[in-house]
């Protein structure tokens, strides 16, 4: 409880206490212990099999981080992004209408949609200049309004193609992982960027980025934007995974991906951390409800174990670097 | 409109410094408030008729109790909220609900155990929040999963019981003046509420933790105990709106507040206090409560849907956000 005069709660925003990062080091023992307590409950852990039907329902997820680690990296927080899952899924899943000529449209439409929903919310953070937490908040509320107006009550079909293409494997690889990879491939080309180089310093000292001619606001708002691409196709991923479409789809994914960015080692203070960490947080994160279906944890008791894993995963980001977190 | 001759750089009536604010925003919501009644005279006769005016002030001082710990969170600063207001207050009713069971032996245990879980909700997350240094809003959210656990787990899926009838009676039936009790117990409330915050060293104290902690701090607040209060107070007032709630419907279901967190967030931002915390009044938090809930009835009068609503909800909190809730911009 030290602390200097100069550093008032006035002059830096609260998320500047937030400063710590878990060390990859972490990350990677608790990816390792979970894979290793999961194989252990479920005997099938390592069959093609059950490869291809955990990754199908991880993919949403690691998307979703990879999203919120970017806008958390550029200083930002995104708390509407499971609205914009539901709402962009329905959109995609209306305009698709199950056949499946249209996959492929289905698929720029979802990233076309995240776009948009993603210029809505960098209007909001970057140009109006509200706090991202209370301002995406609000916007949650549009999305998720328009998700009804879209789609009033689950139902729908996804093209066949789709949901089958899905849960293919390719050799002893499934699909569903090839798409992980993939996810991290697309955020290294994002990352080969002059974007990825404001993106870090805008969220690091956006004060200094500013004297430092980095289009501070210009930043930002494309930080919204590039992450509801991503989220788009978090979206599209779960019409593939589920099959159908639901509005209410995503409520947990804000949480989620904030705290798979969290265990994958962002720093929520912004500026420090690699979204590929995030998807390490999104895999452990996935895999521990995956436990807690296999330990036969009874329905009614596990969205109260899954609220503790997040809490103990985000408490343990901070007990193990409580040395470094006051600079 | 210009005025190019003076040399004083013209202030926007959005620029406000924090006590301006505070004292202008409740007054722009009470103001909204009786257009939007008027309107809704205009538009559907009988919206602004005194029966009509009275049920909408029950239904707003649900949400005006779950308010209070709003604000006094809110108040507290660090990035201080409290998101899970709306699933604590529907904990709060089913507890009492069940412990009721429609008689009015169980009222003071069906008071008083909802109340004391809801001060133990709160006293968890402002644990996280001070000690494991988890950010406000994740240990909230978080909590809000949580205890939707314990609700599924508590009730087993199927919410029983029944409001005993005094309660249902303080909510329902008319007093004086044609006013139901709840709306006396919300005026006294008020008036308590503003006396601590503005009269005592514990609401001097609040304030002072939200403009500056370190300074606070250094001061000789006690910052954490101040910190805990907040968040235990939340958690109280939460589970009291949630009983009034009950009070209203008589029986619950697993859902019945959850609406609540948003809308507690959005009366205390309308009614001008500040996010960043330190500055604000809770008399404002209660007059955005009544044009929230005005503004819901209005919208059910023109025949607009649910979905239709949630939109108009979330765009008005950004429009009042982005009238008084801007950062400031940069210079180099």
């Amino acid at each position: 409880m030290t602390g200097t005069i100069e550093e008032t709660a006035l002059q830096r925003p609260w998320t500047a206490r937030f400063n710590f990062r878990l060390s990859s080091f972490v990350t990677a023992f608790l990816l390792v212990a979970v894979v290793i307590i999961n194989a252990s409950v479920q005997s099938t852990f390592f069959t093609v099999y059950s490869f291809t039907s955990n990754f199908a329902t991880f993919v949403p997820l690691v998307f979703a981080a990879i999203a919120q680690a970017i806008i958390i990296l550029g200083g930002g927080l995104d708390l509407s992004l499971g609205a914009q899952v539901a709402f962009i899924s329905v959109v995609a899943l209306k305009v698709m209408d199950g056949q499946d000529s249209r996959i492929a449209l289905g698929l720029l439409t979802a990233v076309a949609v995240g776009a948009l929903c993603g210029a809505f919310n960098g209007f909001v953070v970057a140009i109006i200049r509200l706090q991202p937490l209370i301002a995406t908040f609000a916007t949650s509320f549009v999305f998720s309004g328009m998700a009804l107006v879209v789609l009033p009550s689950p139902g729908g079909a996804v093209p066949p193609a789709l949901t089958a293409g899905y849960r293919m494997a390719v050799g002893p690889i499934p699909v569903p992982a090839i798409i992980v990879i993939l996810g991290g491939v697309l955020w290294w080309l994002v990352s080969k960027t002059k974007f990825t180089r404001d993106l870090y310093a805008t969220g690091g000292d956006r004060e200094a980025a500013f004297a430092s001619l980095v289009p501070v606001t210009q930043t930002l708002f494309m930080s919204f934007v590039v992450a509801s691409m991503f989220v788009g196709l978090a979206a599209f991923a779960v019409l593939a995974n589920t099959g159908s479409g639901d509005p209410l789809v995503g409520a947990n994914m804000a949480l989620d991906s904030i705290a798979a960015a969290v265990l994958g080692g962002i720093a929520l203070s912004g500026g420090r951390g690699n979204p590929l960490g995030a998807i390490a947080g999104a895999l452990i994160l996935s895999i521990s409800t995956n436990i807690l279906a296999f330990m036969r944890v009874p329905t009614t008791w596990r969205s109260l174990f899954a609220g503790l894993i997040i809490i103990a995963a985000l408490a343990l980001s901070v007990l193990t670097t409580r040395g470094d977190s006051k600079k | 409109m210009s005025a190019p001759t003076t040399n004083v750089k013209p202030r926007r009536w959005f620029s406000l410094s924090g006590s301006e604010l505070t004292k202008s925003a409740p007054l722009l919501a009470a103001v909204l408030t009786i257009v939007l009644v008027i309107v809704g005279q205009i538009v559907s006769p009988g919206f602004g008729s005194y029966g009509q005016i009275t049920s909408m002030l029950r239904v707003a001082s649900f949400l005006g109790f779950i308010a209070i710990g709003q604000t006094i969170v809110i108040l507290s600063g660090g990035g201080g909220i409290d998101l899970s207001v709306g699933k604590v207050a529907t904990f709060g009713a089913i507890i009492a609900s069940k412990t009721m069971d429609g008689s009015n032996q169980g009222l003071l245990l069906g008071i008083v155990i909802p109340i004391a879980v809801g001060a133990a909700i709160g006293l968890v997350n402002g644990l996280g929040i001070l000690y494991m240094r988890i950010p406000p809003f994740v240990m909230t959210l978080g909590m809000m999963g949580v205890v939707q656990g314990l609700i599924l787990a508590y009730t087993q899926g199927v919410a029983g019981g029944r409001s005993a009838p005094a309660l249902t009676a303080l909510v329902n039936d008319r007093w004086l003046f044609d006013l139901p009790g709840v709306l006396f117990l919300w005026l006294i409330a008020t008036i308590a509420i503003t006396y601590i915050l503005r009269r005592t060293s514990a609401g001097w104290d609040l304030y002072a933790v939200g403009s500056n902690r370190e300074a606070a701090r250094l001061s000789g607040v006690p910052v954490n105990r101040t910190i805990l209060i907040a968040y235990m107070a939340s958690g109280v007032f939460a589970v009291i709106g949630g009983i009034m709630l009950l009070g209203y419907t008589e029986t619950v279901f697993l859902n019945l507040a959850d609406d609540y967190m948003m809308r507690s967030i959005a009366a205390v931002i309308i009614g001008g206090t500040l996010i960043v915390g330190g500055s604000g009044s809770y008399i404002g938090s209660a007059i955005g409560a009544i044009l929230l809930t005005v503004l819901t009835s209005f919208l059910t009068t023109i025949s607009m849907p649910e979905s239709g609503r949630t939109i108009v909800n979330g765009l008005v909190l950004i429009v009042l956000l982005a009238a008084y809730g801007r950062q400031r911009r940069l210079r180099s």
